[in-house]
């Protein structure tokens, strides 16, 4: 007979579908995971894209105009948005880990709601900014 | 004499530095953000006289260093994170260097043309 034990098997190596669908991660690690993800995305390329956008829009009156009609552009916005997007969660993120650093916010119940507040903000802020823009 | 080449406190700084410069970058985003909504409606005149004006030239050039700052410490720790061989990890910590270095040149440029 066979004991449980013997029946686990070890190590488990973790697979994609198991990273995907397996392992749920808190909302405190989701609000970290996107604190990655949008700051690498930030960096590039969207800063890149802000510097040519900035340089554009700076360098005559006719080119200003030209950039707002590019902004126009369905797949532009789209863009524009996960860039506010990634702005937002990231700027909201890390408010939260300078408090949680200052020992403000650490145990369990406060640090899953206010990991809520962030993902909700950052989509608020999204919302209210890509709305105000168009 | 042994050397022990952990415990230097570049960690210390590192963790500092990217607190620091969040804060600083933070409270530009507020700042300008709040001059922005302001200045509606957006017109080529207002956004360029807005960027000739010595402070906001000096507060994006303090923006742009905090963010050179800020995102070498963060991609670094993605990098020591996710990239275990050494060759290609010590590959893309110069290309992160580099595109830092080449981003603060262009806002230079951006700012001071």
């Amino acid at each position: 007979m066979a004991s449980a034990s013997a029946k686990k098997i070890r190590p488990k190596y973790l697979s994609l579908p198991a990273l995907l669908f397996e392992i749920r991660l808190p909302v405190p690690g989701w609000v970290s995971i996107l604190h990655r993800i949008s700051g690498a995305l930030l960096f590039f390329p969207f800063l890149a894209w802000l510097l040519w956008m900035l340089d554009s829009s700076l360098s005559s009156e006719s080119a200003f105009q030209h950039m707002k009609g590019y902004l126009a552009l369905p797949l532009v916005k789209l863009g524009a948005l996960v860039l506010v997007w990634a702005y937002c969660h990231h700027f909201c993120a890390g408010i939260r880990y300078l408090l949680l650093d200052l020992d403000l916010g650490v145990d369990l119940k406060t640090a899953r709601l206010t990991s809520w507040v962030v993902i909700v903000a950052g989509l608020a802020l999204t919302a209210i900014f890509g709305a105000r823009l168009w | 004499m042994r050397r022990i080449v952990v415990g230097a406190h570049y960690g210390l700084r590192d963790w500092l530095a990217q607190r620091v410069t969040a804060a600083i970058m933070a409270l530009y985003t507020l700042v300008v953000g709040a001059v922005l909504l302001k200045n509606s409606p957006f017109t080529y005149t207002a956004w360029k006289e807005l960027f000739a004006q010595g402070w906001m030239r000096v507060a994006t050039l303090l923006f742009a260093a905090s963010l050179a700052w800020h995102a070498w410490v963060g991609v670094r720790d993605i990098l020591m994170d996710y990239v275990k061989p050494d060759g290609l990890r010590l590959a893309l910590q110069v290309f992160t260097l580099l595109l830092i270095a080449g981003y603060v040149g262009w806002a230079i440029q951006i700012l001071w043309r």
